[in-house]
């Protein structure tokens, strides 16, 4: 157990160097950082001045190893467009991004679980035809088509809902946060829906599919000779038994939900990470970019180190065949 | 899209059945195309396809005017709304833009963007994925592991982030004003990064079932070096899992490229796919000029779809496990 969990650890460190390096090389080889901080007609002498005050004319392992001491504290370096450094700029937006992708989570959680195990449950109705019309347009609208089709309906048509922005923030410490007050939860409710959607149909199916395996197996049937409640076999024990995959599957997905929010964010102007990385590659601001690839990353493999060792503590199956290296 | 590794039959009318009506014959009787036959579903599905494709290649031809052309456009016919609301005017089926540029023709032109990056993305992701995938697979040893390791890790990155993160080094290194043509490529070249992995995986898997089966333990006895033995022995029985997968990411290719387009790092205004289209839309939405965005958003998501439904019956019909 321990080495399994020592074993992944050490994979994930690599795998943050190796992004490491790609970041680094996009911050130094794409573009010359000098050029995107001096003006056109500046003299070769003052540019000269400014490599060297920015450290670019040492060996490239220094620069290499200074980048990654510096990222590991955060700093990341000054961003061309905003000239602010970009941890600022970051830490400003994370808030936002975050609110949101956990919204979207508990959406798709709530809705996809719901709707799983009703199509399960009752496999002819035509509610269950509708979800399963609804999961395939889930997976087959780009998500900011379906973004655009709300605000239409919703706001533009309707006028319910506000098509952009966060709407009043509360600040707490360094953390702002919409969700206490009351234009903030109107302007979460369609970014949420959007950005969950995908993940929706995705656990909605993943449910149906595990809960139809579990209503066959010889536990259910013992527990029907029981003579248990039809209520008490399907959520004691057969929704029980579907959670485990459910859960890790949404836990993965939440580094993917912080990715996809990039296209959410744009659709409706919400002013998280991922509108900064997209004016970011709009205006080719590496700085911003390399960081950004950097803070997500990281956010992928503590999720997956976490999940993979969550899983051994919850199914100890699969500890005896993973104390064995493969 | 489960990424198990399908043993599939070798499909007799494959290969060496190429005279004439023999090989048509063949085609029509095998069960690929009765379950074909059989979905209704399906034959919709790839009929709107043919006619998506259609639409493209002869898309000079079906619109009234070309969009890229400046002096086919005249603001006098801007803002026109679609044929059968009161304001409607012919020829402009749709409505037209901001710019007078008729809607209808806008869409045709997009879609052949569209298909080009995506169908050229699919390929560039094939080429790369099955290569990479066919070393793996043969050769195995620290060449397998190094691939496969890159291949874990770029699998828990969504392929977007890495198609955007392609986009903006290229426009970096070679400025930031790219021509459409360029553009184009960057765009291929990212998706094709993006998903080669799926590929490789694939491909690697079928190959270490098929290197052990006598016919190429026979090949390597008569001699025949190793590039041979795997591009034309090993690589036509590793093809039909690879069909499943070319299609359902020719999806994914457009919906990626259109959300690159989209979110204003693909395709200029100037040589507008569908997603640049929704995106020029996106902005009249609120004067309540909503043909603009809404008829490039409905042809993107009836292609998507049509493909897609043609993806999940190609890899039931293909799949021996399920039939």
């Amino acid at each position: 157990m321990l080495a399994f969990t020592l074993r992944r650890a050490i994979q994930a460190i690599g795998v943050m160097i190796a992004v490491g390096v790609i970041a680094f090389s996009m911050f130094r080889f794409a573009g010359d950082p000098v050029n995107q901080i001096v003006s056109l007609d500046t003299p070769a002498a003052e540019r000269e001045a400014v490599r060297k005050s920015l450290g670019l004319d040492d060996p490239v392992p220094v620069q290499f190893a200074r980048y990654f001491v510096n990222a590991a504290q955060f700093k990341f370096g000054v961003s061309y467009q905003f000239r602010q450094p970009v941890s600022n700029l970051l830490m400003e937006r994370m808030p936002a991004t975050l609110e949101l992708a956990a919204c979207a989570t508990v959406f798709a959680m709530v809705f996809g679980i719901l709707m799983g195990v009703y199509s399960a449950l009752r496999r002819d109705t035509l509610l269950t035809k509708f979800f399963q019309a609804v999961s395939l347009i889930g997976i087959s609208l780009p998500t900011f088509l379906i973004g655009i089709l709300l605000i239409y309906l919703f706001s533009v048509t309707l006028g319910w809902l506000p098509s952009f922005g966060r709407g009043d923030v509360v600040r707490i410490g360094w953390w702002t946060t919409g969700l206490l007050t009351l234009s903030g939860l109107k302007a979460l409710i369609m970014p949420s829906i959007t950005l969950g959607l995908f993940q929706m149909t995705l656990i909605m199916r993943l449910v149906r599919a595990e809960m139809l395996e579990v209503l066959r197996t010889d536990y259910i049937r013992f527990a029907r000779a029981r003579g248990l409640t039809t209520r008490a076999v399907h959520f004691g024990h057969a929704l029980k038994n579907t959670l485990v995959p459910v859960i890790t599957v949404a836990g993965l997905q939440f580094g993917s939900v912080i990715a996809f929010a990039i296209i959410t964010e744009t659709v409706f102007q919400w002013p998280g990470m991922g509108l900064l990385f997209v004016q970011a590659v709009q205006n080719v601001d590496i700085p911003i970019m390399a960081a950004y690839l950097l803070m997500v990353s990281l956010i992928f493999v503590t999720i997956n180190l976490v999940v993979d060792i969550l899983y051994t503590i919850v199914d100890p199956r699969l500890r005896s065949t993973i104390s064995r290296p493969a | 899209m489960s990424d198990a590794v399908v043993p599939h039959r070798v499909e007799p009318s494959a290969p060496r059945a190429r005279s004439g009506t023999g090989w048509l014959k063949r085609a029509l009787d095998s069960d690929i195309f009765y379950s074909f036959r059989r979905s209704r579903m399906t034959m919709v599905a790839a009929a709107v396809t043919l006619l998506f494709f259609l639409l493209a290649i002869f898309a000079s031809q079906l619109a009234v005017q070309n969009p890229f052309d400046p002096a086919q456009l005249q603001l006098m016919n801007s803002r026109i709304s679609p044929l059968w609301t009161a304001d409607g005017q012919s020829p402009f089926l749709l409505g037209t833009d901001e710019q007078g540029r008729d809607v209808f023709s806008a869409i045709l032109y997009g879609l052949r963007i569209s298909l080009v990056v995506g169908v050229l993305g699919v390929i560039f992701a094939g080429a790369l994925g099955i290569t990479l995938g066919l070393i793996a697979g043969y050769v195995g040893g620290a060449v397998d592991g190094l691939i496969m390791r890159i291949a874990d890790v770029q699998l828990t990155f969504p392929a977007i982030l890495i198609a955007l993160l392609v986009n903006g080094v290229a426009k970096s290194v070679f400025g930031n004003r790219l021509d459409a043509m360029s553009t184009l490529t960057v765009l291929v070249v990212a998706i094709g990064l993006s998903f080669w992995v799926q590929y490789a995986r694939t491909v690697r898997g079928s190959v270490m079932v098929e290197k052990n089966k006598d016919y190429v333990a026979a090949a390597q006895l008569i001699g025949l070096p190793a590039p041979k033995i795997i591009f034309r022995h090993v690589l036509p029985n590793t093809m039909g899992p690879i069909l499943v997968i070319a299609t359902i990411n020719l999806a994914l290719a457009i919906i990626t490229e259109a959300t690159l387009s989209f979110l204003g790092a693909g395709m200029p205004d100037t040589m507008p796919s569908l997603g640049t289209l929704i995106r020029i839309g996106n902005n009249y939405l609120f004067a309540g000029e909503w043909w603009i965005v809404a008829f490039p958003g409905i042809g993107l998501a009836g292609l998507i779809l049509s493909i897609n439904l043609l993806g999940d019956w190609l890899r039931d019909a293909l799949n021996p496990k399920l039939r």
